[in-house]
């Protein structure tokens, strides 16, 4: 689980032209695993069971962890570092160091997150561990031993079968998440824990400069109404020439 | 940089993507600057036919696995497949589109080969044996330039941003087809269901006409569906209709839904929050039309309707028909 700036702020470029700056920002349990968490605690209310939260990331990280302890999920594993490579195989790996020794039967990730938007946390941890892993999914089904999982591609559905342990990431369409009522907020206090250090691994990614996109030239309102059809219909055309 | 640039042409069904020839035309591009060749790679079944065709965008090389349990993508045997090509042709850069397959084979590929994914490129440009990548993060709120330290340098390409160019004399690659073992796995691929209707994904779609909230209900976002038709394009959708539960989610256009960049974006009774601007910010032309005058959308159109979308899109739709009947 990742701590990210909610997708209503706007991003600060920091003035050395390397990184983004977060001081001021609103921070959020990245989206994708609310929907990745939301699964994880129905399953449990459907199939008994318990819900660990594992975060990488700095002390602020605890606040994402306790939302999601109010959220279901039973305790957390906050791998604390305040100086981790921000890149995606580094923290694979040091998820599957901390993973190798764990028992479970599902391993829920998001699709990806959505600050840096690099989407490859997920099926990398799942290499590394040797267990199959299913990505993109909007349902998934347990019986037996088995899962049962949609993934969403271009222009429909693909229906995979996994043997459990297994891992799945998270689209949009998996769960619509909970909200955590107060009396919830205060019990996640309650719930343990757990701290530690993550192994180090080294990055193999660089930044090299963050820019803001090029601006788009203004462009123009054409009129109101109907009446200024024709007039569009002519600049797609002769100015812009897309038809 | 030393090595063959592999990439990965991806097919769906019998035929190649058309992001698989972006790729190739791009792997052409990087392969004349680093002067080393194009090594294609296709995975599926029923592609070989059409495995030359890949010489037309300037493969050297391509390579075939061509197997019935190859119809649809299968991490683990792609995987394998992909991998123990790359291990022996050392590549020294691999290219993938940025597709659902690309983007979930990539990592698979980059963890085993002790490297790392420069995620959903937009250019790519080769300095002082260092391959640069440009790259949008926060949805395309900011621009990254990327490197990677080490070989092979992984990169997927975002689809409809790179521009497939066939090549005059096309190069007729050598064609090999590989052998493979099928590896031990716990997944079984059981089937793809179409989605009802959808013929085009919105992120290959040239035309995408899109519905927000000002839209009123899911019924009606038939007459999107019928100027969509009309000019051969697809329909989109905002995060708040998405919400309301009148569009499925892969109609939504935006931060935690698909980037796209047509040739024409048509927003209806969108509003342009940010989150959704930043899915459709890199279209060619965008054009609003939307009630409010004040909407964010009309700064950054670049053509405007201030107008009740129940009657400018049916006039457009009219007006549209004529247009194409008389062309």
């Amino acid at each position: 689980m990742r701590r990210v700036p909610d997708t209503a702020t706007r991003i600060k470029i920091s003035p050395d032209g390397k990184s983004v700056v977060t001081s001021d920002t609103e921070f959020v349990i990245n989206p994708y695993e609310e929907y990745a968490l939301e699964q994880g605690v129905q399953l449990k209310e459907k199939h008994g069971g318990e819900v660990t939260v594992l975060t990488l990331g700095p002390e602020k990280s605890t606040s994402v962890i306790l939302k999601a302890l109010a959220l279901g999920a039973d305790k957390g594993i906050h791998l604390k570092t305040e100086n981790f490579p921000d890149d995606p195989s580094a923290i694979a790996r040091a998820i599957a160091a901390e993973l190798k020794t764990a028992e479970f039967d599902v391993l829920l990730f998001g699709k990806k997150g959505v600050d840096d938007d690099n989407q490859q946390v997920g099926p990398m941890v799942a290499e590394l561990l040797g267990i199959p892993c299913v990505t993109q999914i909007v349902k998934l089904d347990i019986s037996a031993g088995k899962a049962l999982a949609h993934r969403e591609v271009e222009g429909g559905i693909i229906v995979v079968e996994a043997t459990l342990p297994s891992a799945f990431t998270a689209e949009k369409d998996l769960t619509v998440p909970r909200y955590a009522s107060l009396r919830e907020l205060v019990a996640a206090r309650k719930k343990p824990i757990l701290v530690k250090e993550p192994q180090q691994f080294p990055g193999a990614l660089e930044i090299v400069s963050v820019q803001y996109p090029p601006p788009r030239p203004p462009g123009r309102v054409l009129g109101k109404g109907v009446e200024a059809v024709p007039l569009l219909v002519k600049v797609l055309h002769e100015e812009a020439k897309v038809i | 940089m030393h090595g063959p640039i592999l990439v990965f042409a991806e097919s769906s069904g019998s035929e190649f993507r058309k992001s698989a020839f972006e790729s190739v035309t791009e792997a052409r591009r990087l392969a004349d600057l680093s002067k080393t060749e194009v090594h294609a790679l296709s995975i599926g079944h029923g592609v070989k036919a059409q495995s030359s065709s890949l010489g037309k965008f300037g493969a050297d090389k391509v390579s075939i696995a061509d197997d019935e349990s190859l119809k649809l993508f299968h991490p683990d045997l792609f995987r394998q497949i992909a991998l123990d090509l790359a291990k022996k042709i050392n590549p020294s850069v691999i290219l993938l589109p940025a597709t659902s397959t690309g983007k979930d084979l990539a990592p698979r590929l980059a963890i085993h080969l002790n490297t790392v994914v420069a995620t959903e490129c937009t250019d790519l440009e080769v300095s002082a044996n260092d391959l640069i990548a440009t790259r949008p993060a926060y949805a395309g709120k900011v621009l990254l330039k990327v490197k990677i330290r080490g070989t092979p340098k992984i990169a997927t390409l975002r689809p409809n941003v790179f521009t497939a160019k066939e090549r005059v004399p096309a190069t007729s690659p050598s064609v090999e087809s590989l052998s493979f073992e099928k590896p031990s796995t716990r997944m079984r691929v059981k089937e793809f269901v179409t989605s009802a209707a959808k013929k085009q994904d919105l992120t290959e779609a040239r035309v995408i006409v899109s519905g927000g909230r000002g839209m009123g209900g899911p019924e009606n976002y038939k007459i999107l569906e019928e100027l969509a038709s009309v000019m051969g394009g697809v329909v989109g959708a905002s995060r708040a209709s998405v919400d309301a539960g009148w569009r499925p989610h892969s109609d939504q256009v935006g931060q935690t839904g698909r980037t796209v960049s047509p040739t024409l974006y048509i927003a209806c009774g969108i509003s342009g929050a940010i989150q959704h601007r930043v899915g459709m910010i890199n279209s060619k032309v965008i054009v609003a039309i939307n009630r409010d005058p004040e909407a964010p959308i009309f700064g950054f159109a670049d053509y405007g309707i201030v107008g009740d979308v129940f009657e400018v899109v049916p006039a457009l739709t009219r007006e549209m028909r004529r247009y194409y009947g008389k062309s």
